[in-house]
């Protein structure tokens, strides 16, 4: 156990009781802090420099081949806390050339951003690396309906990121070479 | 009687004065509020009001810039945003006393400064008038009985608001007022004694005498240090400034006395509260900074003519501004006194070192003073 130990307090000097000496010592501290860099950011012309790991409003990428990677499955409209996600799955034609092998796509894709918490589980539930939080973090709108952005809206914003796995051509390989799984 | 022509022009003289000296205080009271919110800035770290600017200036290649970066047209926006704000005046509020508080506050205010010399007027004849509005000959005791009404004005607001904060605000204003006019008078008495040495014909209770008694002499500050300190706190808690801003306490009263007031009432407030400031330091400079005259025990070093009387006006707006920028910097580097350490300080501490202060300079002055012996 640690013992408590009272100090003695020394008894104030008269200069010290008249405070005086202290308020000098005060202004000279303001008074050189009035030299120092600022650290105002101004904000419309300067932006902030955003971490790698930033959380900003989510988006659906596509592949560097310009296709979507999204293939519907709902995890994320399963996982999203505020279910601000809705997806109306739909099918991708057989005879889609750039997309064999890919049965689904979402038809219509909305988040809500509105309801939207930037908690990233959609990110990190997704199984086809298709939905990104990016860097935007200024979303404005004037009514209800502009804050809901739907599936044009979404790849929009995301637009493209490097993919490591090409997933889809994988399959489409392995197919080609008789072992479809 | 008939009015001549004379009189027609004397007052109308007068009238343009008038006008002009409100002119400059208001605009030096304006910009102290943008100084207040630019040297808080500095002082913080940030950057301060910088966006403000009037069309078509900010194109005027380096000064437009410029401008704009300082803020210069930020008083401007900040007293027409006042003027049209809706104007709410809420339920509970005795109406007639509640419109009639910012005028009580803000015309005591403006009322110190007839009395307040600023410069000097070098006539072709070798004459030199103080500039003035009007050269009572007891200015001081004009301005410790007009500046303490302003309190009125708080108390009024605080009373007429109906409500808990701005009550505690105007009780508390009142009372700080009360103890620190006390110490207030008493440190100025050393001063009166001091400059009404026998012999030298100034009449002590005007401002201009006591200006024309540090003319090529010692400054007052320095040979009555202590009277100036304890007129400088005073002035603080006179003014409401921090650390004794009792009747705003921003902290645990809301807004104080001001609480219940917005747009231009509130203005005329903010308005007079450093309309206060700057007449303070207008008659601090006067007192003990040796007015415009430049610096202590040297003749000042320019002609007695016209371009005199401007560098002596600017030598006194100098130290006027500079004091201003003291009370603003004091403000930013000390926290507010709690209530009762500020009565503490005001009966217990000042109110006896102002006794002291004066028996010691009645002594000494009755010392220095003695008639020579003659045998």
């Amino acid at each position: 156990m640690a013992k408590t130990v009272v100090l003695e307090r020394k008894p104030l000097s008269l200069s010290e009781r008249t405070y005086l000496p202290q308020i000098l010592t005060g202004l000279k501290t303001t008074f050189t802090n009035m030299f120092k860099e600022k650290v105002t950011l101004q904000y419309p012309e300067e932006k902030p420099v955003l971490p790698p790991n930033y959380r900003g409003v989510p988006t659906l990428v596509k592949d560097p081949n310009g296709r979507e990677k999204c293939v519907s499955c709902q995890l994320c409209e399963f996982v999203c806390p505020p279910k601000a996600i809705r997806i109306t799955p739909g099918s991708v034609p057989e005879d889609h050339e750039d997309r064999e092998h890919v049965e689904k796509a979402p038809q219509e894709f909305e988040i809500n951003m509105l309801r939207c918490i930037y908690c990233g589980y959609c990110e990190e539930v997704c199984p086809e690396e298709a939905i990104f939080l990016q860097n935007e973090y200024s979303f404005s709108g004037y009514t209800r309906d502009e804050m809901i952005n739907d599936k044009a809206k979404l790849y929009e914003l995301g637009g493209t990121l490097p993919d490591d796995h090409y997933k889809w051509d994988k399959k489409k390989e392995a197919e080609e070479k008789g072992n479809p799984h | 009687m008939m009015l001549d022509a004379e009189t027609l022009q004397l007052v109308g003289m007068k009238f343009l004065f008038a006008l002009l000296m409100v002119g400059a205080v208001m605009t030096m009271a304006g910009y102290s509020v943008l100084a207040e919110r630019k040297v808080s800035a500095w002082m913080q770290g940030r950057v301060g009001p910088n966006r403000t600017v009037l069309p078509y200036v900010q194109y005027i290649p380096i000064l437009g810039p410029f401008l704009r970066g300082l803020g210069i047209f930020q008083p401007l926006a900040d007293g027409l945003k006042f003027l049209f704000k809706e104007e709410i005046v809420p339920g509970h509020v005795n109406k007639l006393y509640y419109y009639m508080a910012p005028l009580v506050a803000l015309v005591p205010a403006l009322t110190t400064m007839t009395v307040l010399p600023f410069g000097e007027f070098f006539h072709d004849n070798g004459e030199s008038f103080p500039l003035i509005l009007a050269d009572l000959e007891v200015g001081i005791l004009f301005i410790l009985a007009v500046s303490s009404l302003g309190v009125y004005g708080i108390v009024l607001a605080g009373w007429s608001s109906n409500s808990k904060y701005p009550f505690l605000g105007g009780i508390r204003s009142s009372a700080q007022m009360i103890s620190y006019e006390l110490a207030m008078g008493l440190s100025l008495l050393p001063v009166f004694l001091w400059v009404s040495e026998p012999g030298s014909g100034l009449s002590a209770l005007s401002l201009t005498g006591i200006v024309a008694s540090q003319a090529e002499s010692t400054w007052l500050i320095i040979v009555q240090p202590v009277s100036a300190l304890i007129f400088l706190i005073a002035l603080f808690a006179e003014t409401n400034r921090l650390p004794f801003d009792m009747p705003e306490s921003e902290t645990d009263l809301v807004g104080g006395f001001h609480t219940e007031y917005g747009s231009f009432k509130f203005g005329i407030f903010f308005v007079a509260e450093y309309a206060h400031i700057v007449v303070g330091s207008a008659i601090f400079t006067a007192i003990f900074l040796g007015g415009w005259h430049v610096f202590p025990w040297v003749a000042d070093p320019w002609p007695e003519n016209w371009l005199g009387s401007l560098l002596g006006v600017g030598c006194f707006l100098t130290k006027t501004v500079l004091l201003i920028f003291f009370f603003i910097w004091i403000r930013w580097t000390l926290p507010r006194f709690r209530y009762d350490q500020v009565m503490h300080l005001g009966w217990v501490r000042l109110l006896p070192l102002a006794l002291v202060n004066l028996v010691f300079y009645v002594i000494l002055v009755s010392w220095l003073d003695q008639p020579v012996a003659t045998n």
